[in-house]
């Protein structure tokens, strides 16, 4: 805890780097947890509650309103709502993180889920196709581009908001980032930064591999 | 004691409402940040996002500022910012790094959606523009910008409720705003503090947002397409 002196004249000092390279393993650990599973619930819920919309479609406007006006709250705010309940613990950090996807996934499953084109659906209809079959085989596979899309926004929005739960004392990568501010020694803060981008970006990546394996159809437009 | 008698404790604590820390100083330190790195954001980028979009070449570089402004967490902008900003000798309890944080964070909504509003105008109203013999700066300031002013406002809308939002993490960088209230409650465990706190953000994040879509209803011409 030496300001200043404990800079070198490098911004990043690659021994830290090498030493602690186990602390960084263990933090990239807690990062993909939290990030796995906030979004994994957040999927979990969203879907549970696009199928409430479905049937009933007026609840629509009130789920949105409130899983936006979740989403409005600061994530510092969240966290901060929460610990005089739940303490500075994990459960804190996931069920303000998971708040969050909602807003975005429960739009985009609906709004995948609408665009659906009226005449496959007919056609499906047309082949004798039950309901449900026609929601699973045609309506959800279709839906697919839009659903993830949403997926990919919540994961790396998510990835970016744990970082913040560095003031929790948990934080992933935004320990390294937090500790860096605090100590003045810019190696950890830029190793905390960086990571955090490439672990946002890998996870981005993985979906689009993940999107195209699951709709080999679209690939030839892709 | 429980939670909510903390909380109660420290609402009618004096020293919550007067003081050099006082709830007052607080707000208007948030407050002025983030109104003033919405500001500097818009009058940076709105006159470039209009050129781009006047000539038409926005739209890859709205796509390209869109996903690097996802995958860099605000967070991670503000540390670059104390970074840069304590190297350059701007001194470490100022808010200069979380003001240099907001601007980056407000630029790119108010970018794109100048540019997603300037290239929503159809050509042909643009055609007609030219037709009857407007030049380029009046096709620009007497179509595209008008048509465009929905998006946007929306754009500034969304910058500045996230720029609000994102004042608060000016606490993890020393410096003041709402958010102090929340890190001081963690650091001393005062359950009252960061439930005054986090009550205070996430109503000034409702009242901004809901506060803006009224004077966004309420500013915007009823019929655009209306010659002026």
């Amino acid at each position: 805890m030496s300001p200043v002196l404990a800079q070198s004249d490098q911004l990043i000092d690659w021994s830290w780097v090498e030493r602690n390279l186990g602390q960084i393993i263990d933090r990239t650990w807690e990062h993909l947890i939290l990030t796995g599973i906030s979004v994994g619930l957040g999927l979990l819920i969203s879907v549970g509650l696009t199928i409430i919309v479905l049937r009933w479609r007026w609840t629509y406007p009130s789920i949105t309103g409130f899983a936006g006006l979740l989403y409005t709250i600061p994530s510092l705010a969240l966290f901060a709502l929460l610990v005089p309940f739940t303490g500075l613990s994990e459960t804190t950090a996931i069920i303000a993180l998971t708040s969050y996807t909602l807003f975005i996934l429960i739009r985009n499953i609906v709004a995948g889920i609408d665009g659906v084109p009226e005449a496959v659906k007919e056609a499906a209809d047309g082949m004798g196709y039950t309901a449900r079959a026609r929601f699973w085989k045609m309506e959800v596979p279709l839906a697919l581009p839009v659903i993830m899309a949403g997926l990919r926004i919540a994961t790396v929005t998510t990835v970016g908001l744990v970082t913040v739960t560095a003031a929790i004392g948990l934080g992933g990568y935004g320990f390294f980032i937090l500790r860096g501010i605090n100590t003045f020694f810019w190696t950890q803060l830029i190793v905390g930064v960086v990571l955090s981008v490439v672990l946002a970006t890998i996870l981005d990546l993985a979906f689009i591999a993940l999107q195209r394996m699951l709709s080999p159809w679209a690939r030839a437009n892709a | 004691m429980g939670i909510w008698g903390q909380l109660i404790e420290f609402v009618t604590d004096p020293a919550t409402w007067t003081g050099s820390g006082s709830f007052w100083i607080r707000l208007f330190e948030h407050v002025w940040v983030s109104v003033a790195a919405t500001v500097i954001a818009i009058v940076v980028v709105f006159p470039l996002a209009l050129y781009l979009g006047h000539v038409r070449k926005g739209s890859q570089a709205a796509t390209a500022v869109v996903n690097i402004g996802r995958a860099l967490p605000s967070f991670g902008i503000l540390a670059i910012a104390f970074l840069i900003l304590v190297e350059m000798g701007a001194g470490v309890r100022t808010p200069w790094s979380i003001l240099v944080a907001l601007i980056a964070l407000a630029a790119p909504p108010v970018f794109t959606n100048t540019i997603a509003g300037i290239q929503a105008v159809q050509p042909s109203t643009i055609e007609a523009g030219r037709g009857m013999g407007l030049t380029g700066r009046q096709v620009l300031f007497g179509i595209e910008l008008p048509m465009a002013m929905p998006l946007v406002m929306e754009g500034v809308r969304i910058a500045f409720v996230q720029v609000i939002a994102t004042a608060t993490l000016g606490a993890l960088v020393a410096w003041g705003g709402l958010g102090r209230y929340i890190i001081d409650g963690f650091a001393v465990r005062d359950n009252g503090e960061i439930l005054f706190g986090a009550i205070a953000v996430g109503l000034l994040a409702i009242v901004a947002e809901v506060g803006f879509s009224l004077i966004q209803r309420a500013v915007t011409p009823k019929g655009l397409t209306v010659a002026r």
